[in-house]
């Protein structure tokens, strides 16, 4: 058996052994997530559970990676999970949940094609809600040295000797 | 009396920045013995301080004190508070700048001759032309060690070089080659030949790139004839009933205000800052800014013709790789108005990261269409373009009264519209860069909007008559002997050509004018 590391890890598989839906996303009680396949788990602060997942199906909804896990998403809707920041987002969920409504789904959440939420997200793009949220993602997502190797992207070079002898002119298809 | 300089000592030139312009006259004049103070609003930073992370380098070195925009340019919608990209650091922007270093085409000197009446335009000719010029840009490569100048080898090709080549030849371009570029390839030097690190906007950690934070500003503090003094923010320029300046008013880098005196002040804080703080500098005598009396200070606010086109390709480019703008076609950079507009445009490698890619292919964008494109950066080329752009009046800096920096100062109102000739020369240049790309077997294609402004031009220009412009053929004002201009806001027209060269072969020359008129006693 595996081997738990941690409390926490305790309390994420034991929780995802009960969790019985499938989804992007599970939430179980008051302010905890986690992902179906335990790959992360976070306890929010300040923002509702619900809202924080919805939160996250958005981001990913507006900047969607295939290749990028929900753990990179939920690192960039943190920001929001603060004192300041929880009333505006849980009014911007809320408002994006009635328009899901308002196009015959019981939320946002509640779709399942992405081109139903993007319907959605069209619908509101020049509010200030939509705005925040896509402008923070521009760093909030893509300035996560974790994503970066995804796209292959290096990164830093200057502590390798740059490339002069590490491929700055390998091409060989041309 | 050598430095430091007392604040009362009034036989100093106070240079104010010390970027290309502001840092290449501060150490000319103090090789020649003259006594400089050089006020620079950021900190110090040196090659040890840089750092290759695209959001971590901005935060250290860009300028980002408030600024206002207005106009129809994209920037003013996506980056309102953004204008430029341009640096608060000792050595200006020359820390953040990619090294391209071409001279002007002859031609260019004599745009409104050249180019004839443009409606909508305020076109001039230089009161200068390239004979003139010459041996100043002979100065100017030698100081910056510039390829394919003097003897210097050019860069070896990077694989974003490579794909940009091959595709500028299948097109029939003829001049196309890895750039005149201010980076050391020898190891005969005294600045380390470049390693191919990328990073060349994030300041260049090797000191490969010439910059004047490195070279310019250490040889002068050496001669014992230069201060520099670090987080010193000018407020305001002081002048005395004569109507000669008498020395500048800062905020130092604790808030105090202090006050230095003067025998001559040079204005070198790039195309926003210059004629902010003219204007900021009105007084009784002179209501509406120093050196105004032709109301041209702030207009003709120039930022070139850009913008960038990136491809995708089946296979691999990793065009983060090796030196950033090392690349370039000239073929269309000649004045050719048959191709539906006046004077032209260079073609030169470029890459971004991916922070800023995500910031910048497509400001605003979302959605698949926009996240396929990012997914695909392995696989991306790029260049940028950079063409001539109309002077317009219109397009000016102004003082924004209704919005004031940390230090209280209303801040620079930034005005731009496109002029017709800079979209029918957008418009030529994205069909031949993604032609460039084509030809090499790109699948998709990007026609990507100019970035926040990295070059700022003509805010004070150069005019032969004291009507039509700020300062005289040496920079110097026309209403002010001993006030001058020292930056890029000096041109009275942009060229195609990246502007860094150019205001260092201005600064070794007014250098050597300043020194001589002082000998004579004339300022």
């Amino acid at each position: 058996m595996t081997t738990i590391k941690s409390p926490k890890g305790l309390t994420r598989r034991a929780l995802l052994a009960r969790a019985s839906a499938a989804g992007a996303t599970i939430v179980a009680g008051a302010g905890f997530i986690a992902a179906p396949n335990a790959a992360w788990a976070y306890e929010t602060a300040h923002l509702d559970a619900r809202v924080f997942a919805t939160l996250v199906q958005m981001a990913r909804d507006i900047y969607p990676h295939d290749r990028i896990p929900d753990e990179n998403y939920v690192v960039a809707a943190k920001g929001y999970d603060n004192a300041d920041a929880a009333a505006g987002i849980t009014a911007g969920i809320a408002a994006l949940d009635a328009a899901a409504q308002g196009k015959g789904f019981g939320s946002y959440l509640d779709t399942g094609w992405e081109r139903d939420r993007v319907d959605i997200l069209r619908g509101m793009e020049d509010s200030a809600f939509f705005q925040q949220i896509r402008g923070g993602l521009v760093t909030g997502l893509y300035n996560q040295k974790a994503v970066w190797p995804i796209f292959g992207y290096e990164g830093e070079s200057f502590s390798q000797g740059g490339y002069i002898d590490r491929g700055f002119d390998d091409i060989n298809w041309l | 009396m050598a430095a430091p300089f007392d604040l009362n000592d009034d036989n100093v030139v106070v240079i104010i920045g010390t970027g290309a312009g502001g840092g290449v006259l501060a150490n000319e004049l103090a090789q020649k013995g003259v006594s400089v103070v050089a006020l620079e609003a950021g900190g110090r930073y040196l090659p040890e301080d840089y750092v290759n992370d695209e959001w971590e380098s901005f935060g250290q070195l860009a300028w980002t004190d408030p600024r206002t925009t207005s106009g129809d340019w994209r920037v003013a919608k996506d980056f309102s508070g953004l204008p430029a990209w341009i640096v608060k650091a000792v050595g200006g922007t020359t820390t953040h700048w990619a090294g391209a270093s071409l001279r002007f085409q002859e031609h260019e000197w004599k745009a409104a001759t050249t180019y004839g009446p443009v409606t909508g335009a305020n076109l001039l000719d230089w009161p200068i032309d390239a004979a003139e010029m010459a041996p100043w840009y002979e100065k100017a490569e030698d100081k910056l060690g510039v390829t394919r100048t003097g003897n210097r080898p050019g860069l070896p090709g990077s694989n974003n070089y490579k794909v940009f080549e091959k595709g500028a030849l299948a097109l029939g371009y003829k001049e196309v080659h890895t750039g005149r570029m201010a980076i050391q390839t020898r190891d005969d030097g005294e600045r380390i030949p470049c390693q191919q690190t990328g990073f060349c906007f994030q300041g260049c950690k090797w000191g490969a790139k010439w910059s004047s934070a490195y070279t310019d500003i250490p040889e002068g503090e050496a001669t014992g004839n230069l201060e520099v003094r670090e987080r010193a923010h000018v407020a305001r320029i002081l002048h005395n009933e004569a109507g000669k300046v008498t020395g500048v008013e800062y905020f130092d880098r604790d808030g105090n205000l202090q006050m230095q005196r003067a025998r001559i002040v040079c204005v070198a804080g790039n195309s926003f800052e210059s004629p902010r703080l003219l204007l900021n500098s009105a007084s009784s005598m002179f209501p509406d800014g120093l050196a105004n009396s032709s109301g041209q200070v702030g207009r003709n606010y120039m930022r070139h013709m850009t913008g960038s086109v990136y491809a995708v390709f089946d296979k691999p480019v990793r065009m983060w790789r090796g030196t950033t703008m090392a690349g370039i076609i000239q073929d269309e950079a000649k004045h050719d108005p048959s191709r539906g507009f006046v004077g032209g445009y260079e073609l030169e490698t470029l890459s971004l990261g991916i922070p800023f890619m995500a910031a910048f292919l497509d400001p605003g964008a979302w959605g698949r269409e926009f996240t396929s494109a990012l997914d695909a950066y392995e696989n991306m080329a790029g260049m940028w373009i950079v063409g001539e752009d109309m002077p317009q009046e219109t397009n000016r800096v102004t003082l924004n009264h209704d919005v004031k920096d940390q230090h209280g100062l209303p801040v620079a109102n930034v005005h731009f519209s496109d002029h017709a000739n800079d979209i029918a020369m957008r418009n030529h240049a994205y069909k031949q860069g993604m032609a460039v790309y084509e030809a090499v077997g790109a699948t998709r294609v990007f026609p990507t909007p100019p970035y926040p402004s990295t070059h700022n031009l003509g805010t004070n220009r150069m005019s032969e008559n004291a009507r039509d412009g700020v300062v005289n053929r040496w920079g110097q004002t026309h209403d002010i002997a001993n006030l001058f201009v020292s930056d890029g806001s000096q041109f009275t027209t942009g060229a195609a050509e990246n502007p860094t060269l150019t205001i260092v072969a201005l600064a070794i020359r007014q250098a050597d004018h300043i020194a001589r008129e002082m000998s004579a006693g004339n300022i």
